[in-house]
């Protein structure tokens, strides 16, 4: 990989739409998608028939083609789908930005919508049956024997270790969630919207994993997102502001695993995040100092802190100082996850917090700071994984 | 000893209940049609001899019938029945054993036999008798008696139309897991633990731990040593590898203690482990013979086996002695 590629300015995000987010949304996952399109598309100003092109995720079960189909699209001539989860999210950005780029497509939507917790909800259907043997399945023959069967429990491990290396403490956790409530107690689309808690609410929450609280936990969400993706040339004749994809990345680190990878000497950091950072600071010549607001994906808390430090807003196992100083929050340095963040506003793997970093430089979000140029935006820890730089166009 | 003579007598007790009459209690409706439409949608039975008067006249019934395994449900009691006065056996059963413990109930088997169809206008009744109660049982859900109760069913005119052998298990909560390593294999309820997904890659470390052996999958081109296996060395390129017995010896190098959600294959808190071993691969697995509160980064741990059924063995790893 060439850490001078040449996607740097070569998309512009033109368009968020949403449904709204619920525990039990009452129509098909389908029709989520349906609605989430339909709105980025009216955001962006354009006609359904302009569209020629859809990103998602390979875990999403809304093909491209039922919803070209019910929206009135018409003919694609893109179509691609990320896997590996919420590590998907800015991934679906980045085909975007290259299939626009490439000219292969005008206008791509990526979408992302569920019912998750009205519908399947993640980490159920434990069976006393082997799976097909695949290479996948096989991958968890090492944990769900074991009782090691859900994401929050995956995660659990490099929490333990991360808070041994580093002496920090479950309450360094906890300031992730009480920042993310914080912000999502001003936002109307937050499903805790005006429901803040305290440092103490989190403690004194009931134990999913040790050391993970119920409050370290993201919520399970019903809802959809879509964004809309074309040139920054054609989002001049736009009538939205436009967020321009300064840069996007991928990264799979070393001797990575899915949600485990637990066999690299150190397991208290991100290399796939790191291997992010050095594309994204090293195309743009940009750094953390250049970043006004940051969507740092919060599933759970504990990974929200080797991010910031993978990023370089701090030295590696210093982010419990960091966030100790109150630079997450509105006012801080760096005020991260200002719809909510997953735990507040929605999980939507990741998508929505894409749509927030549009806000945020369109200088629309309910929490804006001011002055925002540049706005990092994270996707799914732990696994294979991506990441945005947004921008303001000049 | 003691406790066994208390045992004893207490079985006794329950003993005496035996061929004890509960009583008899007249169904509340005749039977209809209303509550046989209400039962057959809930069920999903779309027979139409139980709600199509002309399909039914048409059927050898000749006219509408009751689903038969409906007969419970003409004479039930309703969700809080009114109280049947002092002196009912299964009232007295119930209260002495629930003074002993015994408080937490689950139906475990229903055996009906049919005399005839029950008709439209079939007005029924029931007589209710203790059949037996089981000396204490251990069993996957706990420490219990199971209590049979048979039921003849009949018109209010005395015509017989069927019967019932009813089974409960009451049982003390929380006391399956004493059940469930005595091993009796007597009304064991805990569901297997998840499958391994076994392949060509993986398929000799769980072959070796059913003979209790604990194996790490080694390159014969270079000799390293690697967890999970693979099919192929990243160091060297060889494709070629064996497997050698690893000391079980190790130390905790991170682990997690699991409360929610509660899966019935597993006991909680349930503690698992990081282990790094001192060959210096790591491995998944339960940490066991400690209060999981007491388990920390970079404790000595000593493996061990636990045979969970007939096809999965699994190593875990206790403090070292």
């Amino acid at each position: 990989m060439s850490e001078k590629h040449r996607l740097v300015d070569a998309g512009a995000i033109v368009g968020i739409g949403a449904t709204e987010f619920s525990k039990e949304s009452g129509r098909s996952d389908l029709q989520l998608a349906i609605e989430a399109c339909e709105a980025a598309i009216a955001d962006a100003g354009l006609k359904p028939s302009d569209i020629d092109g859809f990103v998602t995720f390979t875990q999403d079960t809304n093909p491209e083609i039922e919803v070209a189909k019910n929206l009135g699209v018409g003919e694609i001539s893109f179509f691609s789908r990320i896997h590996h989860g919420g590590g998907a999210a800015c991934g679906t950005i980045q085909q975007a930005v290259l299939a626009v780029s490439a000219g292969v497509a005008d206008y791509v939507v990526c979408y992302r919508a569920f019912n998750e917790r009205s519908g399947h909800r993640f980490g159920t259907g434990v069976q006393d049956r082997a799976p097909a043997p695949t290479a996948d399945t096989a991958h968890f023959s090492w944990y769900s024997p074991h009782g090691l069967l859900t994401p929050a429990q995956w995660v659990a491990m490099f929490a333990t270790r991360y808070l041994h290396e580093y002496g920090a403490t479950s309450e360094d956790f906890g300031r992730i969630a009480v920042a993310d409530r914080k912000h999502a107690a001003n936002n109307p689309k937050a499903w805790f919207y005006e429901k803040p808690i305290t440092l103490q609410d989190h403690q004194e929450s009931r134990w999913i994993v040790e050391p993970l609280h119920l409050l370290d936990c993201c919520q399970e969400s019903d809802g959809g997102q879509a964004l809309v993706v074309t040139t920054p040339e054609r989002a001049k004749d736009l009538p939205s502001t436009p967020a321009i994809v300064r840069a996007s990345a991928q990264g799979a680190g070393e001797n990575q695993d899915m949600m485990t990878s637990y066999y690299r000497e150190s397991i208290t950091g991100l290399p796939e995040m790191g291997l992010i950072a050095r594309q994204l600071w090293n195309t743009t010549g940009l750094g953390p100092d250049d970043m006004q607001a940051a969507i740092i994906y919060d599933h759970f808390t504990p990974l929200a802190l080797p991010q910031l430090e993978e990023f370089g807003f701090c030295k590696r196992g210093e982010a419990k100082d960091f966030i100790a100083d109150g630079n997450i929050e509105l006012g801080g340095r760096l005020p991260i996850n200002t719809n909510g963040g997953q735990l507040g506003e929605a999980y939507i793997h990741g998508m929505n917090g894409i749509a927030e970093g549009v806000r945020l430089i369109r200088g629309e979000s309910t929490n804006q700071p001011p002055d925002v140029e540049h706005v990092l935006v994270t996707a799914g820890t732990m696994v294979p994984t991506s990441a945005l730089v947004l921008g303001r166009d000049h | 000893m003691a406790d066994d003579a208390a045992k004893a007598a207490f079985l006794a007790k329950l003993k005496e209940f035996e061929g004890r009459e509960v009583g008899t209690q007249d169904g509340a409706d005749e039977v209809n049609q209303a509550m046989i439409r209400h039962w057959v949608e809930a069920m999903g039975d779309r027979n139409p001899v139980y709600t199509d008067a002309g399909a039914a006249e048409r059927s050898v019934h000749g006219q509408v019938i009751a689903p038969p395994v409906m007969m419970q449900a003409w004479v039930m009691r309703g969700i809080a029945p009114p109280s049947r006065g002092p002196g009912n056996a299964q009232d007295e059963l119930m209260a002495l054993v629930e003074s002993e413990g015994f408080t937490s109930v689950v139906a475990t088997n229903c055996e009906q036999e049919y005399d005839r169809m029950v008709h439209l206008g079939d007005h029924l009744r029931n007589r209710t008798v203790i059949d037996s109660v089981s000396e204490e049982k251990a069993t996957g859900l706990g420490v219990g008696h199971f209590i049979t109760t048979r039921v003849e069913y009949e018109t209010l005119e005395g015509e017989p139309v069927g019967r019932q052998m009813f089974r409960i298990l009451k049982f003390r909560a929380g006391t399956g897991r004493q059940a469930a390593s005595a091993g009796d294999g007597e009304e064991q309820a805990r569901p297997k633990r998840p499958r391994p997904a076994l392949n060509r890659d993986n398929q000799f470390w769980f072959d070796a731990a059913k003979e209790h052996r604990l194996v790490i999958q080694r390159c014969t081109g270079c000799q390293a040593l690697r967890h999970p296996p693979r099919p192929r060395c990243d160091k060297c390129g060889s494709y070629e590898w064996d497997a050698v017995d690893a000391s079980g010896r190790g130390t905790v190098y991170s682990f997690v203690v699991n409360h929610y959600p509660q899966v019935p294959s597993f006991d909680y808190p349930l503690a698992v482990g990081l282990i790094e071993l001192e060959e210096g691969t790591r491995l998944v697995a339960n940490i066991v013979g400690i209060d999981p509160s007491e388990i920390t980064v970079g404790m000595p741990v000593e493996v061990e086996f636990v045979d969970h059924d007939a096809d999965l063995t699994l190593p875990a790893f206790h403090p070292t002695k």
